[in-house]
């Protein structure tokens, strides 16, 4: 692992600032910055959205797995229960289809000149992150930690090598892609 | 070479993979996950401690997630740099109120825009703290890592999402 370069903290900045550079051109080149271009994927017209996470997830997922391996990464894994996943994720998705963009396509949106992102998916994202603050004592201790989800990992749940579980995945996700563009989404 | 960088759209394909070997990189040198809605709670940090002035921080999710300017804060400021460049070099960089579907189905008023995407995005930050990530950390990077949470979270995202998306557009 590259200690010392994970503690240098104005590297680590600017590799920050250098990834989301990257990251944002190819959201924006990808089109997923665009509202109607999310919409229309949530309405199952379009699939762009889920190809492009389906793709950086296939692509992902066996270099994360072999850097791992290999000593040179560690996992990252949010724990979290029933509770975060199942309410948090529905409010988030309900908030998603509303603002038409998400925290990340967001910021690529005001870099395209959207002002709706800027003035609007901008300011209310951080002041809804603001009040999850003020609500989170009164209830760190109940709904969030509400049926606790007990594995990291799908190969931990199972008890299968990460390694078949990756193959396994290769697959069903190339064959799903494979499906939409059969399809024409 | 260069013509592919003036582009309008790349397939997705491409650009995915680019992410996913984005992530190869995030975990190498960064030993972070690609993760974006914290950065938004740290900003509100930063802003409510010019207002609050120096007195003692009281609520713990302060104290976890401090206002300060880290990685992942550094990666949404790259992300809107890297959409401009993108799209200046393409050429589709425009200044816009109101989003064409939004424009056909309610109207062109940017006000009206506005409120709702306030509306959307107070939700949707309130959502992703209490889920413990967005789109990327759970969709992209969780689920990379196969964890069982964030393809539970991932998942709810989009069925509350899609839910939502097909009662506003009316198709239900």
């Amino acid at each position: 692992m590259l200690t010392t370069l994970h503690k240098n903290r104005s590297a680590q900045l600017a590799i920050g600032l250098l990834m989301g550079i990257v990251f944002g051109f190819l959201i924006q080149k990808a089109g997923v910055t665009n509202y109607d271009v999310i919409i229309r994927q949530l309405l199952l017209q379009d699939f762009t959205v889920v190809k492009l996470i389906a793709t950086a997830v296939l692509v992902g997922m066996p270099g994360v797995y072999i850097l791992k391996h290999y000593g040179y990464a560690k996992l990252h894994i949010a724990r979290g229960s029933l509770g975060t996943a199942v309410v948090g994720g529905l409010i988030f998705g309900v908030g998603f289809a509303v603002l038409g963009l998400c925290p990340g396509t967001v910021a690529g949106a005001v870099g395209q000149g959207y002002m709706d992102a800027l003035f609007g998916g901008f300011i209310g994202i951080m002041l809804g992150t603001g009040l999850f603050a003020m609500l989170y004592p009164k209830i760190s201790g109940g709904v969030l930690k509400c049926k606790m989800i007990q594995y990291d990992t799908i190969p931990d749940m199972l008890g299968i090598k990460p390694s078949y579980i990756i193959v396994i995945s290769l697959i069903l996700g190339a064959g799903f892609l494979y499906l939409l563009e059969y399809l024409g989404l | 070479m260069l013509e592919i960088l003036t582009e309008v759209t790349w397939s997705p394909y491409v650009a995915g993979a680019g992410i996913g070997i984005l992530s190869w990189l995030a975990f190498l040198l960064s030993d972070k996950p690609i993760g974006c809605s914290t950065s938004y709670f740290r900003t509100f940090g930063l802003f409510r401690k010019c207002f609050k002035g120096e007195c003692d921080e009281k609520n713990p999710y302060y104290l976890k997630f401090a206002p300060k300017i880290d990685w992942q804060w550094m990666l949404v400021a790259g992300i809107v740099i890297g959409a401009f460049i993108s799209s200046m070099l393409s050429g589709v960089f425009e200044i816009i109120w109101v989003p064409d579907m939004f424009a056909q189905k309610f109207g062109d008023d940017p006000l009206l825009r506005l409120i709702i995407a306030i509306i959307g995005g107070v939700l949707m930050g309130f959502g992703a703290r209490w889920a413990g990530g967005c789109t990327s950390g759970h969709g992209i990077s969780g689920t990379t890592q196969l964890s069982v949470t964030s393809i539970v979270t991932a998942a709810c995202m989009f069925a509350g999402a899609i839910g939502t998306a097909l009662i506003i557009y009316g198709v239900l």
